[in-house]
């Protein structure tokens, strides 16, 4: 403190005005940015032009006339590089939802197995945890592909499963329904038999209300929701009729199958994803304090009740914004598939249509918006989720 | 008058302590508890036996050829035939020390760091840190300074492996952490590109940006320049890696209470300063077991340079799958790296808990 | 911050200077003869064709189209650089300049030629796309594939032809599309699919990848025409005739009689005009190349005439044991015919 009066002070010049600089500084950056697509930009363009290479979503109308292994809508080699561009977008769905039903199961329960009481189990859950989350996904995919579906038998000497199911190295092959003229019936006598039983779990919660017992509603609304759909098809033929798969040349035929490469790329990524589902699982259990359980307890609920009606629910709230990214994480994991030739969108998509038309650019931009366009999507429903579970809070 | 003496005191019941008691507290404490417990071992029985008969006692680890196999249990003969070639790939073979040499000087170089009583350890980390990627590229590069140059091309195995995900770490943390900060800036124009930066990262798999790397780059830059495989992978790695980074970071960013930026301000720092000495050094400890994690993932993900077409640790696996000499070992090639890259994993997560506890200097709020 | 990301890249690219190289649109020769090496983008693992053996040295017809070169333009067959290429990354790799040739079995089609900015220098391989199967199966001719599983690689121009060609003869097939063609022998051994196709040529070379190649047949069917050869940048014609005029020196040597055991002895002794304007005993015809006088005869020195590295790579002497066929000399029964050096 040389001076207790303040000396005058020069003008600050307009460089060190904060204002200034944080103007200058976002000036910069975005002219930066700019620049740089300019840059990219021009680049592609006089490339594409030296290099005679075409450009342009054209191409989307060509046909595209390979074959497909796994399509879930009517596909044929004539068909448009648009439609290839959906069976990709469905078969990468088909995978995402079967792995996250599945991993979110699995994950609960060795979750749960993680903080039993019972010494073994939870040692069986942590090994499972440890081993299967350190583990590349892509070799887990390579491990169930080529170590372990495909030296299974070939069609010719398959393990069945009572003439109905059969296993090879070509898929599980089982029964499909088709529609049959009894459907129509069947299907009326199951959504009127479906509201008769809403409307008996309905009385049934009154009633509890009023006298704390619920009496015959809730099995009476069970039993009409199964009786009276097979009853009318007991009376009016099954609403069904089964192809069965049998062996005729070089394959099974009839029925439907499920391919190997999806097995493969379903079982890596549940078992993967469930692992670090479970660790999630887990911590939000145990971020709900120790309270919460005597309380439960001290008010009569049995262990079970206190977990699922008072723990679980505000576990939840910690649980659901890790298990969104791990959907998230499981839907780009199923890129991997073009390891093993499964037709999800990057492999059909970006691999095969982005070969045959030499397009990288408009193929690949198209996939990754579409992948954009997921993670967005998941990430608004789990906000929206997230925000109707807060709302509990007081 | 007789003085009371009392009686010793009984033991514990039986069933209540030692190995008895530890069984009935912790697997037969119910009936339902002990239905688990029997579904648990023999769920077990079913795996471990045949688990260890094969990996171990069956299996074969002396010959050269695959007629040396049994066929009984794993034959580990193929995994000590091909090691070199699962190590360094195709790198020229007399010049292999270089790679030993670079793995050496990183583990003698990073050891003072982990003595708790190095004197100067951020000045001797610093410098370690920048002098060594030099090093490492001329060593495993070389092209100057007397050493013969071995192309990218030629590198392979759990070598290429490592350098990918050291280069990824090494790349991804300060970008990260750059961009965390652009997400918390005040200024709106910063802000939004940093987001999107990083949403746009996030929300694509790897595989696709790999592709674009392999496949489109050079579509993007001039006419005739020419970035080598290695390099487009590399950066696309650190992209991808860094916009995770950011994430973490930023969570640890906002953990750091208003307090503390009020008082760097007061204390009269700038921008820079107040980040670099007083917030980033506190969000930084909080967010390590995080930072950890994300490079666990790196680690996992380099295996998707296979794609690619690159010769990793997998791929060369892969490969030597394909060999006909030793069609079918499929398994004992996949389990083994499994079991290497599971090694690198697990150790890197035990070293996180370790150092979580570590600085976990009480400062709970 | 966004703006770190660029300097960031160009910062490493700058240290890894050995890797960046500049390439002059149009003048392809002159950037290969300074910066001294052919980058040459071959298959990644092709027997006879392009294959690392077990020193991770490539060997093959394909490599041997890129040594041809180098010796042409260096008189050193070994100045190649080699880029293993998956079937996907291969135009844009010699579309932006990362190969200066892209020799990797590529069939030569039409929108190959004109949309994707590439030029075909010849055919080195005429090849046809073929069947094969397990004898097991007891199978005799591809009409017989009725219902089969087929393995293919992806975005090859067989598995557009596969599809026409079932769909031609109404019969019904399940394709299984991998990458590499490692994955598709694997699945072919393991009978994931009853049949592998491809160019007959690669049939031949997956077969010795098996385990058993005895137990697997190449159907007789021939469903398309598959010329195969190396390519180039379009709009660099010095380049495009050094790498064509490579091909037909070696097809001539061979018309000619010359080999890589006599080469030496007929430069300097021969009478044969021909002989004598080939290996640059007379006129000047190197020079039009922009190459040296003695090119043709450092070609088929280092590497051989066209008949020797046939033999060599997928011929009898090699593992492959394919027949010249078509690709005998066009006085030999084959279609192999190389306009004269004059």
């Amino acid at each position: 403190m040389r001076s207790s009066v303040p000396e005058p002070q020069p003008k600050p010049s307009w460089l060190t005005d904060p204002q200034v600089r944080a103007w200058l500084f976002q000036v910069l950056a975005v002219i930066f940015v700019v620049a740089c697509g300019w840059f990219l930009f021009h680049n592609t363009q006089t490339n594409l032009a030296h290099r005679g290479i075409l450009s342009g979503f054209g191409f989307l109308d060509n046909s595209a006339g390979f074959g497909i292994s796994q399509h879930l809508i009517d596909y044929r080699e004539s068909d448009s590089y648009a439609r290839v561009f959906v069976i990709g977008v469905l078969n990468t769905l088909l995978v995402s939802l079967i792995g996250i039903a599945l991993a979110t199961v699995l994950g609960f329960v060795v979750g749960m197995a993680r903080l039993s009481p019972n010494w073994l189990l939870r040692q069986i859950a942590t090994v499972y945890i440890e081993v299967f989350r350190n583990i590349p996904p892509l070799l887990q995919i390579f491990f169930w592909y080529f170590a372990i579906l495909q030296p299974l038998p070939g069609p010719k000497q398959s393990l069945a499963l009572g003439e109905l199911f059969f296993v090879n190295n070509r898929g599980l092959y089982m029964p499909a329904p088709s529609l049959s003229e009894g459907f129509m019936p069947v299907l009326v006598a199951f959504l009127l038999a479906l509201v008769a039983c809403i409307v008996c779990w309905r009385r049934a919660s009154v009633q509890q209300e009023l006298s704390g017992d619920s009496g015959w509603w809730r099995p009476l609304g069970v039993g009409l929701l199964l009786a009276v759909p097979l009853l009318t098809a007991w009376a009016l033929g099954s609403p069904f009729t089964w192809s069965v798969p049998t062996l005729s040349g070089f394959n099974f035929r009839g029925g439907w199958v499920v391919i190997p490469e999806l097995v493969a790329l379903t079982l890596a990524l549940t078992i993967y994803t469930a692992a670090f589902i479970a660790e999630t699982v887990r911590s939000g259990i145990q971020s709900v304090s120790h309270g919460q359980t005597e309380a439960a307890r001290s008010l009569g609920l049995r262990p079970q009740q206190t977990l699922r009606l008072v723990i679980i629910p505000q576990a939840l709230r910690v649980i659901i914004p890790p298990l969104t990214s791990q959907y998230l994480n499981l839907t780009k994991n199923s890129s991997l598939a073009a390891g093993i030739g499964y037709p999800d969108m990057v492999s059909l998509f970006a691999g095969t249509v982005l070969n045959q038309t030499g397009q990288a650019i408009e193929t690949m931009a198209i996939t990754m918006s579409v992948y954009l366009a997921i993670s967005i999507s998941i990430s608004l429903l789990m906000n929206l989720y997230n925000k109707r579970i807060a709302l509990v809070e007081r | 008058m007789d003085k009371h003496v009392f009686r010793p005191s009984l033991p514990p019941p039986a069933l209540e302590v030692g190995v008895l008691g530890w069984l009935r507290g912790n697997l037969f404490s119910s009936v339902g508890n002990t239905l688990l417990t029997l579904l648990a071992g023999y769920l077990l029985w079913l795996i471990v036996p045949p688990l260890l008969d094969w990996t171990l006692l069956q299996a074969d680890f002396s010959g050269s050829q695959r007629s040396d196999c049994s066929g009984e249990g794993a034959c580990w003969v193929f995994v000590r035939e091909r090691f070199t070639q699962f190590m360094y790939g195709f790198y020229p073979a007399e010049l292999r020390w270089r790679v030993n040499l670079t793995v050496w000087l990183a583990v003698i170089g990073a050891a003072p760091l982990f003595m708790p009583l190095m004197p100067r350890k951020p000045i001797y980390g610093l410098g370690f840190l920048l002098a060594y990627p030099l090093l490492a590229f001329w060593l495993l590069h070389g092209g100057f300074f007397s050493l013969v140059t071995v192309e990218t091309s030629q590198w392979g195995g759990l070598m290429l492996t490592v350098v990918i995900a050291a280069v990824g770490i090494a790349g991804a943390l300060p970008l990260g952490i750059l961009l965390a900060l652009g997400r918390r800036s005040d200024l709106p124009a910063i802000r939004v590109l940093c987001v999107t930066f990083i949403e746009f990262w996030r929300g694509v798999p790897l595989i696709t940006v790999l592709f674009m790397s392999s496949v489109m780059l050079p579509l993007f830059l001039p006419e005739g320049m020419n970035l080598d495989k290695l390099l487009r992978a590399l950066v696309m790695v650190i992209f991808f890696e860094a916009a995770y980074v950011a994430e973490v970071v930023r969570g640890g960013l906002q953990a750091i209470p208003k307090g503390q930026y009020e008082a760097a301000a007061a204390m009269g720092l700038g921008y820079w300063r107040s980040m670099g000495l007083v917030i980033l050094p506190q969000a930084l400890k909080l967010v390590i077991p995080g930072i950890v994690n994300t490079f666990i993932a790196l680690f996992k993900d380099t295996s998707l340079v296979i794609i690619i077409g690159l010769f990793d640790f997998l791929n060369s696996i892969k490969r030597a799958t394909n060999d006909p000499a030793w069609l079918g070992m499929s398994t004992e090639g996949y389990v083994f790296a499994a079991l290497v890259y599971w090694l690198f994993c697990f150790a890197m997560s035990r070293y996180s808990l370790r150092l979580e506890r570590q600085l976990d200097t009480g400062h709970k709020h | 911050m966004k703006q770190v990301k660029f300097p960031l890249a160009l910062l490493a690219a700058t240290l890894t200077l050995g890797s960046v190289t500049q390439v002059q649109a149009g003048a392809t020769l002159d950037a290969v003869k300074k910066k001294g090496f052919v980058q040459c983008g071959i298959s990644d693992g092709l027997p006879g064709f392009s294959y690392a053996d077990a020193k991770g040295k490539y060997v093959g017809l394909d490599v041997d189209v890129c040594r041809a070169v180098a010796a042409a333009v260096f008189g050193d067959a070994e100045k190649v650089k080699y880029s293993p290429l998956t079937a996907k990354e291969r135009f844009t790799a010699l579309q932006s300049g990362e190969v200066d040739i892209l020799s990797r079995n590529t069939t030569w089609t039409s929108s190959r030629d004109a949309a994707m900015g590439l030029n075909f220098t010849g055919v080195t391989y005429y090849d046809g796309q073929g069947f094969l199967v397990n004898k097991k199966l007891g199978v005799a001719s591809a009409r017989e594939l009725d219902g089969a599983t087929v393995c293919i690689q992806a975005g090859t121009t067989t598995e557009l032809n596969l599809a026409d060609y079932f769909r031609a003869h109404n019969l019904k097939f399940t394709p299984i599309t991998y990458d590499t063609s490692d994955e598709s022998a694997k699945s072919l051994e393991s009978g994931r699919c009853d049949v592998l196709t491809s160019d007959q040529s690669q049939l031949y070379a997956q077969r010795i990848k098996l385990a058993a190649p005895d137990d697997y047949v190449v159907l007789p069917e021939v469903i398309s025409k598959e010329p195969l050869g190396p390519a180039v940048r379009q709009g660099d014609e010095e380049w495009f005739d050094v790498v064509r005029w490579t091909l037909y020196a070696q097809l001539n040597a061979e018309e000619l009689g010359v080999s890589s055991a006599n080469v030496e002895e007929l430069a300097k002794s021969t009478k044969n005009p021909d002989i004598a304007r080939l290996l640059g005993a007379e006129g000047e015809y190197g020079k039009d190349l922009k190459l040296s006088k003695d090119w043709a005869v450092q070609i088929v020195k280092q590497v051989g005439n066209y008949g020797e590295i046939f033999e060599r790579n997928v011929g009898a002497g090699s593992q492959l044991k394919i027949e010249r066929g078509l690709n005998a000399l066009w006085n030999k029964g084959g279609l192999q015919y190389a306009p004269p050096v004059r």
